[in-house]
């Protein structure tokens, strides 16, 4: 993989200055690279981490799974870019298996995920039937633990 | 009791004379400040990867608490024959070639009680880790320092080496790459070091537990020259490149008769290595390919940042290309290597370890590791380049 989205993926936040020195590489030389990344496409953006079972919001998130009827002209392309720009998907994947689409659905409330899946998402062309999972508790996301334990403090200093 | 001796005379003199750690106090004092970041440590700052430590757990729920065969578990030898083969293209019988230990550190010293005699010279090179010497002390043998330095990017002088070579001498040690100072070998150096303990009919001890990480080229063993292997005896563990120092497990790879007499001192003081840890490092076997190069991959990031803010604040650094440790020269600042240490301890809580440590010519250099996290790589360099830039002010 690319180094400097080795780098960015563990941190994004990460100055062009202490890239460049992990890489041995020139500040503008990285920096130039980084805004190649972005210019291509490959680089779509940069957020934050939150755990969200911390912030004292009733966010609702939902997993469903949708079983949709592909059209021999393009497959599920077309059903799967109305979906997506729905603004309540924040997630959405094609999968191998029992169903189709999978997608991650946020709201501030139950009934606004339920209106949103029984109100555009049901009833829409192409699509066959959906089921709903509700998230209870988030242990890790995008590689990082939510919780933290305390760990075993190792020694300061050992030969 | 009346006219006892003392306790302190009846402390065996050869134990007695071994100097104690100087640095002993030192490293006191820097486990007890829970808030100094450090980059005194010898083991990798990351965890043990979760596959090794679901393995032990999983162990331990099967019930894995008795001993093993004196050697260690079949199937750890087995995976170690196997691993040999890969990495150090050399084969060593898991019957009788290999024996599992409790730590690197206790391989040596069977090594050395197997093999010196009273009056033996022992060749090691310094800087060097600390029980190198001591241990030879305790089987009555003579440790012979062959010291490195940054004019040569801390490689063995061979003529110096050579000049060293006696009559008495059993055994030589070496250590690449190197803890402290981060050199390794390369193939023409093996090539002469090979040829040397041919013609003198050395020994050699090879400990390469930093074999895996090297950062800019392929490991190059002194096995690597095939008619080492008669020779040689291989010390290797999981501590470093696992990330496993307190699962306490090495291993000694060598010809079977040496191996063999290492088992006899083996099994009447150890009997066999942890159990749970040699089940653990089974499975850290199986996962080698991929934690390893994650790891070598962070580490190298972590030494060129290192490097390149040593750099910023001039301190000047041989070539580091394997172990995980800068080995920077403090002495333009006119302090010690202890002085430099114990200050920045003190005046901006960041802690490395005096070069002295690693023998007397470590003087004027301090030990940093870069196995460490990288946020806190980055506060301690801040530190670093502050505290050399208030001693360069007053220095003015």
């Amino acid at each position: 993989m690319n180094e400097i989205l080795k780098i960015l993926r563990i941190n994004a936040r990460e100055s062009s200055s202490d890239i460049a020195k992990m890489l041995n590489r020139s500040q503008e030389d990285v920096e130039n690279e980084i805004g190649q990344l972005e210019k291509l496409g490959i680089i779509k953006g940069y957020q934050a981490i939150v755990d969200e079972d911390t912030l004292d919001n009733n966010q609702v998130t939902a997993l469903i799974e949708v079983d949709v009827s592909p059209r021999r002209e393009d497959g599920f392309d077309h059903v799967a870019r109305r979906i997506a720009a729905f603004p309540e998907v924040k997630s959405m994947y094609l999968m191998s298996g029992n169903y189709d689409l999978l997608l991650f659905i946020v709201g501030n409330t139950l009934r606004e995920v339920a209106s949103f899946v029984s109100a555009k998402l049901a009833p829409m062309e192409g699509v066959n039937s959906t089921t709903s999972h509700f998230m209870l508790k988030t242990y890790k996301n995008n590689g990082v633990l939510m919780e933290t334990r305390e760990e075993y403090e190792k020694l300061k200093v050992t030969p | 009791m009346k006219n006892s001796k003392s306790l302190h005379s009846r402390i065996a003199p050869h134990v007695h004379d071994i100097p104690g750690s100087g640095i002993r106090e030192f490293f006191d004092i820097v486990n007890e400040m829970s808030d100094a970041i450090s980059l005194g440590v010898g083991e990798p700052g990351c965890q043990t990867p979760w596959h090794i430590r679901d393995a032990a757990i999983y162990a331990l729920e099967r019930g894995a608490t008795g001993y093993t065969s004196n050697s260690g578990l079949l199937s750890l030898r087995e995976a170690i024959s196997k691993y040999a083969k890969k990495f150090f293209s050399t084969s060593y019988s898991p019957e009788d070639e290999i024996l599992v230990t409790t730590g690197l550190s206790e391989a040596y010293d069977l090594v050395i009680r197997a093999l010196v005699e009273p009056g033996d010279e022992v060749i090691y090179h310094q800087p060097s880790y600390v029980s190198y010497g001591p241990v030879v002390q305790m089987a009555h043998g003579i440790p012979v320092v062959l010291e490195t330095s940054a004019g040569d990017d801390f490689h063995l002088d061979l003529d110096k080496l050579e000049s060293l070579i006696s009559d008495k001498t059993k055994l030589l040690v070496l250590n690449f790459p190197n803890n402290p100072t981060g050199a390794i070998l390369d193939s023409s150096q093996v090539r002469a070091i090979a040829d040397m303990t041919a013609r003198h009919d050395l020994l050699v001890l090879t400990d390469e537990i930093y074999g895996e990480l090297t950062y800019d080229t392929e490991h190059c063993s002194i096995l690597s020259v095939p008619e080492m292997r008669e020779r040689t005896i291989l010390l290797h563990g999981m501590s470093k490149a696992w990330a496993m120092t307190g699962f306490r497990i090495g291993y000694a790879c060598g010809p079977g008769e040496i191996i063999g007499a290492m088992n006899k001192l083996h099994q009447y003081t150890m009997l066999c290595a942890p159990t749970l840890s040699q089940v653990a490092s089974v499975e850290a076997f199986k996962g080698a390919g991929k934690d390893i190069p994650h790891m070598r991959d962070i580490f190298r990031r972590n030494r060129n940042f290192m490097l390149a803010r040593l750099n910023d604040a001039g301190l000047p650094c041989a070539p580091l290309h394997g172990a995980f440790y800068a080995f920077p020269s403090v002495s333009e600042l006119g302090l010690t290597s202890a002085e430099f240490a114990l200050r920045l301890l003190d005046e901006e809580k960041v802690a490395v370890v005096p070069g002295t440590a690693f023998g007397q010519c470590g003087e004027g250099y301090v030990r940093c590791s870069y196995a460490t996290g990288l946020d806190e790589i980055k506060i301690a360099m801040d530190r670093i380049e502050k505290f050399v830039n208030r001693v360069r002010g007053a220095g003015a």
